[in-house]
């Protein structure tokens, strides 16, 4: 797939001497989804911002579609469509409107059946004479969704699209998202949600104090970096892990009931079969067994923290 | 050229217009007969003549003056610091646009709406008094060009502006003294030597001069220094503008 986006060594310092974006650097395929997952203040929204046009890049260079975001602004902005992270509308207007606004805005001109298709998929048609102080939230958000999709994008952001979205319209949401993927729309959302990361993006990138720690394809991500956990549920409560068994790296829930055994993956031996045959050997009667995978959510935290202390 | 931007923004704004267009024309239009009644008819009527005209007619071209001004003003000041207000400006930070197109969208549907208005008091003052225009098409020049200059002034306004309070401070504090001592309901020469004086150091005076002396053929100051002063006040709002869109100040980081 070839690059849509590309990002090299993008430096942003804002006039307070803050630096909010250290030197990122990071190529988008075309038609891909990907997901920005970083805490607040990481840097997320000054890359999109930057990116879009909305602030200006202290060093470093960024191309869309081939073109250049400062000397061929008006070719590279056009193939982008922007959903910004706060709800920012004007409450008088009405909906097919500021749609049409946002289109011609972009510099494509008055087409009715396009704006009309943008608004029936995003189940805005039967709303669009309404003024948009009118609407709920999150009609509001399915507005700004249109509005960005209204001169038909090659690549759109969504800045934290499912903040404070009730499930029924983050479901419907990802589904937008994956509608688009069939037209070869590509998407960098940015978001502190790991399962939306994990339920929508082909890739992930980390994010923290402006720098991008790592990316990689979700999957890989988490086959390479997933710890698995087994837990070995017993008939009867232990007080210590019993002797036998103290070669392992195991741990005794609180509870005595549960021995849990954490190993990788990845590795050639994972250990199981010579661990349950232990235990038995060991005379304990197993209840049930389980494994755990861990989450986005785990790595993610694991990563940062880990950058945390690189940095202190 | 974005022209369908610039379509864009213009036909958003005047949509704006439009849908309080209850409001932006009956409250030109009441103030107008208003003063009409007090100026014209209450106190006009102890007062002669000036120069050569009836002082009910003499105070039109000031009126429209006054309430173009002040109308571009606040519509174009309005107008992008309601953006920055609400948080849509992102939206044209973003889009394949320069600053220039913004102006022209923004700064035009201003200079609409207050003309719109100027021409409304104009069609309101022929039920009160008899005037007519000598030069018709200077006073549409004069027209025009104030709408323009004072619309993109109120821009710069809304730009600078951080808050509402900031946002009414100029047209306050500078714009409706300027234009109430720049001659709109006398003639400069009814006032006392010194006065006199400082009045040329009010910009206004030169652009009601210019704009009576089309109505009437009779100005304060000479014709052309009108014009130098309409064009170097619009020149400036240019340069202004120019160097924001330079820069970036105010708007992009």
């Amino acid at each position: 797939m070839p690059t849509i986006l590309s990002i090299k060594d993008l430096r942003k310092s804002y006039a307070s001497g803050f630096e909010a974006l250290k030197g990122v650097s990071i190529d988008i395929e075309e038609g891909e989804i990907i997901a920005l997952l970083g805490p607040n203040g990481a840097g997320k929204t000054t890359l999109i911002s930057t990116v879009c046009g909305i602030t200006m890049p202290t060093s470093g260079s960024v191309s869309v579609g081939g073109y250049d975001i400062l000397t061929d602004y008006r070719k590279a902005r056009s193939l982008i469509g922007l959903v910004p992270q706060e709800i920012a509308l004007e409450p008088f207007e009405r909906v097919i409107n500021t749609v049409r606004f946002s289109r011609g805005l972009f510099g494509k001109g008055r087409k009715d059946a396009a704006v009309e298709d943008i608004l029936k998929r995003l189940s805005l048609w039967d709303k669009r004479d309404a003024q948009i102080r009118e609407l709920s939230g999150g009609m509001k958000r399915r507005v700004l969704i249109a509005k960005a999709l209204a001169h038909e994008p090659r690549v759109l952001f969504l800045d934290e699209p499912t903040a404070g979205v009730d499930v029924e319209l983050r479901k419907d949401m990802w589904d937008i998202v994956e509608q688009l993927r069939g037209d070869g729309v590509t998407t960098i959302l940015t978001t502190h949600y790991i399962e939306e990361a994990e339920a929508i993006a082909d890739r992930v990138g980390v994010i923290a104090n402006g720098e991008i720690l790592l990316v990689e394809d979700k999957d890989k991500l988490m086959a390479r970096m997933g710890q698995k956990q087994l837990d070995v549920q017993l008939t009867s409560q232990l007080d210590t892990i019993p002797p036998a068994l103290a070669g392992y790296d195991l741990a005794l829930s609180n509870d005595g009931w549960t021995l849990v055994y954490s190993y990788d993956t990845k590795g050639e031996r994972t250990g199981i079969t010579k661990l349950l045959t232990d235990v038995a050997a060991s005379g304990l009667q197993l209840r049930d067994v389980v494994t755990r995978q861990s989450s986005l959510e785990d790595i993610f935290v694991s990563l940062v923290r880990k950058d945390e202390e690189d940095a202190a | 050229m974005n022209w369908s931007a610039i379509r864009a923004i213009y036909v958003f704004e005047m949509d704006r217009f439009f849908r309080t267009l209850a409001q932006s024309l009956i409250s030109p239009v009441l103030s107008t007969s208003l003063y009409f009644v007090v100026f014209g008819a209450a106190i006009g009527s102890r007062i002669d003549e000036v120069e050569g005209v009836s002082y009910g007619a003499f105070i039109v071209p000031g009126l429209i003056m006054l309430t173009v001004m002040t109308q571009a003003i606040s519509n174009a000041s309005f107008g992008i610091y309601f953006p920055k207000f609400i948080g849509t400006i992102y939206e044209l930070l973003s889009a394949p646009i320069n600053f220039l197109e913004i102006v022209m969208g923004y700064v035009g549907a201003a200079a609409t709406k207050s003309m719109f208005i100027g021409i409304i008091i104009l069609i309101t003052s022929f039920f009160f008094v008899d005037i007519q225009i000598a030069h018709p098409l200077a006073m549409i020049t004069f027209l025009v060009l104030t709408c323009i200059s004072f619309a993109l002034f109120g821009f710069i306004i809304g730009i600078w502006a951080g808050n509402f309070e900031q946002l009414q401070l100029v047209p306050l504090l500078i714009v409706t003294p300027l234009v109430f001592l720049g001659g709109s309901f006398y003639s400069i020469s009814m006032l006392p030597p010194v006065w006199q004086t400082i009045s040329m150091f009010n910009p206004v005076v030169y652009l009601i001069s210019g704009f009576r002396w089309a109505f009437f053929g009779v100005a304060d100051v000479p014709i052309t220094m009108s014009l130098l002063a309409i064009g170097g006040f619009t020149t400036l709002c240019l340069g202004t503008v120019w160097w924001i869109f330079k820069t970036g100040w105010r708007i992009r980081q």
